[in-house]
């Protein structure tokens, strides 16, 4: 058992130090994760107005920030600062904006742990009334269907 | 025009607040025994008669806007600033919603009309569709307060009456917008009548589910209905914005999509109702949800509560829509206070896995989807009003909170159908699971050969790859358990009427059309999930062409064959025609546009699209270089989108599959060449 946690430990390790993503591809990532300033609402690398000045402004910005080896949150981070907190396409994790990110996973996780909680209690509750007696015609009718239908 | 128009909604008005306080008197007298001068019966019948007048009259005010957009009529203000002389006639017509005053008349006649279906089909239950046709009466007085007083259609031009209008928004005038808002309306308004007959059947103490039985197709339409608007907006989006792609996450987007995912989750749990007399507190609350998120969704888009590219400009009418929203829940909670314990459940879930869990555990990942969607939207009021500066949420977040949902719950559409009712027990559980599971298998050790690596999630931050192998290797483990059981069901039948398989599948879907018709919708749901991963490979190029130049993209050469211009009456164009070549074979010619309309003095771009089962090839003229005067291709290879419209047809076919009754028994038996019993097994429930 302890060999396969290391072999499994070894391998996500592999996986995690596979490679780190090229300028261009952070470029498209970050690109991405900034809204276009002109009003058009999109994201930057998505604005599709032609000769848009945002556009090319906060592009030329991103290259220069990643052409000085910046990381990804340096980046956001002086976007947000330039243009304010709005310039970022999602909330960053941090302080309140953190909420954002955790209500939806932690209601849903909420929702699945009370169900399974309610339906255990409801079969301990069943567990405890007797079992009603069928007829051994409705149990050879009921074997049928199983076969028939092969549930 | 416009005086008849205005008199017309003022008579509907006054028909439906008589339908309104009519059938409260008459329900009152009916549940308390009282009597009044005339029996509550025939009271209940004039309001019922006068809610039919109501539609009449709701159809002549939306005739005379019709009327006076296609005579062009400037002195009606709403006319003059949605319409002009040379705007085609099919715009006319969509101009009737395509302004805040219009798409309000629209809503108020898409719910008389719902209205009188209702009240001609009263017979099916007399009572409950008097509690129904009161309930949608209130609804209809709302909407007709505000068309009467707050956004009236047919307000006039102060001073001399202008010869031509504004014209319309160029972005409305594409076909998908003539048939995309009725559609949209259509689900919205819809969900009105299963909201009338859930609350009446609450008033009334209604005994049994009857009442399910006679929303179900009101429930199964209106769906349909929304599901084509929500898609059919998507396309539009996507040839009309011009940005590539279908689904922005915007807050109207959003609105639209937080009922069908309410809706959707009702539709699957009143089945729990119907078989086990499960859930009745549960179906009851998603039903109300569903009403009021619809409401909740146009409030978002009139009160400028939340900034979107396609909301309505504020306007007053937001506080109207707030103090309906406060009745509806109000009315919604003390009836269920009052009547919670009629509500009781008549079985409880017996296991955590059987066919009983996994319609509650696919109703609760709706609901967090809707919830992720709502707390999304409504995320940078929160952070204006804690932190007292707005953030943005867009397509980053859903991406990351939204997406998984997703995949869990097409992970869910696979297992449910697997999972017999009550119980199911290990030794099914692993007979039924292995093959969707080889199918899972299959798929992903072919999906990682072809180079779909999720793991390049933890190395470059791309999630397009990850969630594009869990959805289509998911996609492939669903599909094979639909197949399974189709093939399941119609193996019994082939064997007992010595039918070839397709002609048993085809009986076996005639027997329970309900049951198949599902399966059919869920079969179509994966190949909407398949379109979208394909979103993760896209690819784009931005050139300027001159004449015969050429650019490649994936297999595609494009080349420019001619620039050119072109005017008529509504709009002057310049557009590029452009050879597609793939080797040396021209597949087609496309011709991106670049439109300028006269009336509106706005731009708006047509975009060119050469579709196939593989991608799209999706190709903008964006315009020439200010500098070099060089007109601007920007071309998009977008894999596998033509997947999602043809699984939006697929939903529709089985919709339309499980709208069909079930073929009954006895023609069954006469096609039947075996003995009826061991056939009639097949036929079980959902």
């Amino acid at each position: 058992m302890q060999r396969l946690l290391r072999v499994f430990a070894l391998c996500l390790v592999a996986v995690m130090v596979m490679g780190a993503a090229d300028v261009q591809t952070r470029y498209n990532d970050l690109g991405h994760k900034v809204m276009c300033t002109c009003g058009c609402g999109q994201v930057l690398l998505e604005c599709n107005h032609l000769g848009c000045p945002s556009l090319s402004r906060e592009s030329d910005e991103l290259k220069t920030a990643l052409s000085r080896g910046d990381s990804d949150n340096t980046v956001l981070v002086a976007f947000q600062n330039e243009y304010g907190p709005t310039v970022l396409a999602a909330p960053m994790l941090t302080r309140f904006s953190i909420v954002a990110w955790i209500m939806p996973p932690l209601l849903l996780a909420l929702g699945i742990f009370a169900t399974v909680v309610l339906v255990r209690r409801w079969r301990q509750r069943a567990a405890a009334m007797p079992v009603p007696v069928r007829s051994p015609q409705f149990m050879a009718m009921r074997e049928k269907i199983r076969k028939e239908t092969e549930l | 025009m416009p005086t008849f128009g205005s008199f017309a909604l003022l008579l509907s008005l006054a028909l439906c607040a008589y339908t309104l306080l009519a059938g409260i008197v008459a329900l009152r007298q009916l549940a308390t025994g009282a009597q009044g001068q005339i029996s509550p019966e025939r009271l209940a019948e004039t309001a019922r008669r006068s809610g039919i007048a109501s539609f009449v009259a709701t159809t002549a005010a939306a005739f005379a806007l019709v009327w006076a957009a296609f005579n062009n009529d400037f002195s009606v203000a709403y006319i003059l600033h949605h319409s002009n002389r040379a705007l085609p006639g099919a715009y006319k017509f969509a101009a009737l919603w395509s302004g805040q005053e219009g798409s309000l008349l629209l809503w108020a006649w898409l719910l008389s009309c719902y209205g009188f279906v209702l009240r001609l089909r009263h017979k099916v239950d007399v009572k409950l569709t008097a509690y129904a046709s009161t309930i949608l009466a209130g609804i209809q007085v709302f909407f007709l307060l505000l068309l009467n007083f707050a956004a009236p259609p047919f307000s006039l031009v102060g001073g001399a009456v202008p010869q031509d209008g504004f014209g319309l928004n160029p972005l409305l005038q594409y076909p998908e917008m003539v048939i995309h808002p009725p559609m949209l309306y259509l689900g919205y308004v819809g969900f009105a009548v299963p909201f009338a007959f859930a609350l009446g059947a609450l008033m009334m103490r209604y005994p049994g589910e009857k009442w399910i039985h006679i929303t179900r197709r009101w429930t199964m339409i209106t769906w349909l209905f929304l599901t084509c608007g929500i898609f059919l907006g998507a396309h539009w989006a996507y040839s009309v914005l011009g940005w590539g792609g279908y689904w922005g996450w915007d807050p109207v987007e959003n609105a639209s999509l937080m009922p069908w995912l309410t809706g959707t989750a009702f539709l699957h749990s009143v089945m729990m109702q119907e078989k086990r007399g499960m859930m009745k507190t549960w179906n009851v609350w998603l039903i109300f949800s569903t009403f009021m998120l619809a409401i909740f969704g146009t409030l978002l888009t009139r009160s400028g509560l939340v900034s979107s590219v396609h909301a309505f400009a504020q306007s007053s009418i937001g506080s109207w829509f707030w103090g309906f929203l406060i009745v509806v829940l109000s009315v919604c909670l003390f009836t269920f206070i009052m009547n919670r314990d009629h509500l009781k459940a008549e079985n409880k879930l017996e296991s955590l896995v059987s066919r009983e869990s996994s319609f509650l555990f696919n109703n609760l990942v709706l609901l967090a989807a809707c919830f992720t969607v709502l707390w999304g939207t409504l995320f940078p009021v929160l952070s204006e009003y804690v932190q007292g500066n707005k953030v943005t949420v867009s397509g980053p977040f859903y991406n990351r909170v939204a997406v998984p949902i997703g995949i869990f719950l097409l992970f869910l559409t696979g297992i449910g159908p697997l999972l017999a009712w009550r119980s199911a027990s290990f030794k099914s559980i692993r007979k039924n699971f292995i093959l969707p599971c080889i199918a899972w298998f299959v798929t992903a050790v072919v999906l990682i050969s072809c180079g779909v690596h999720p793991w390049d999630i933890f190395t470059t931050n791309e999630q397009g790859s990850f969630y594009a192998f869990w959805a289509i290797s998911i996609g492939a483990m669903v599909v094979t358990a639909i197949s399974a059981e189709f093939l399941r069901g119609a193996g019994v039948i082939a064997r007992h009427t010595g039918q070839n398989i397709f002609a048993a599948i085809v009986q076996l879907t005639r027997r329970n059309t309900r049951r198949y018709g599902g399966y059919i919708v869920h079969f179509g749901v994966v190949v909407i999930f398949i379109g979208i991963s394909g979103q993760a490979f896209n690819r784009q190029v931005t050139q300027e062409l001159d004449f015969k130049q050429s650019v490649s993209i994936g297999p595609y050469r494009v080349e420019c064959a001619s620039y050119s211009q072109d005017s008529n009456p509504n709009y002057d164009t310049e557009y590029a025609l452009l050879d597609v070549y793939r080797g040396d074979k021209k597949v087609t010619q496309l011709a991106p546009e670049q439109r300028f309309y006269t009336a509106s003095q706005q731009p708006q771009t047509m975009v060119a699209n050469h579709s196939t089962l593989a991608w799209d090839l999706y190709v903008i003229y964006a315009g020439k270089n200010p500098d070099t005067g060089r007109p601007i291709i920007k071309i998009f290879l977008n894999p596998l989108v033509a997947w999602i419209w043809i699984g939006v047809g697929i939903i529709v076919f089985g919709t339309g599959v499980a709208l069909f009754p079930n073929m009954t028994a006895a023609f069954a038996a006469s096609r039947s060449r075996a003995a009826a019993p061991s056939t009639a097994i097949v036929q079980g429930g959902d």
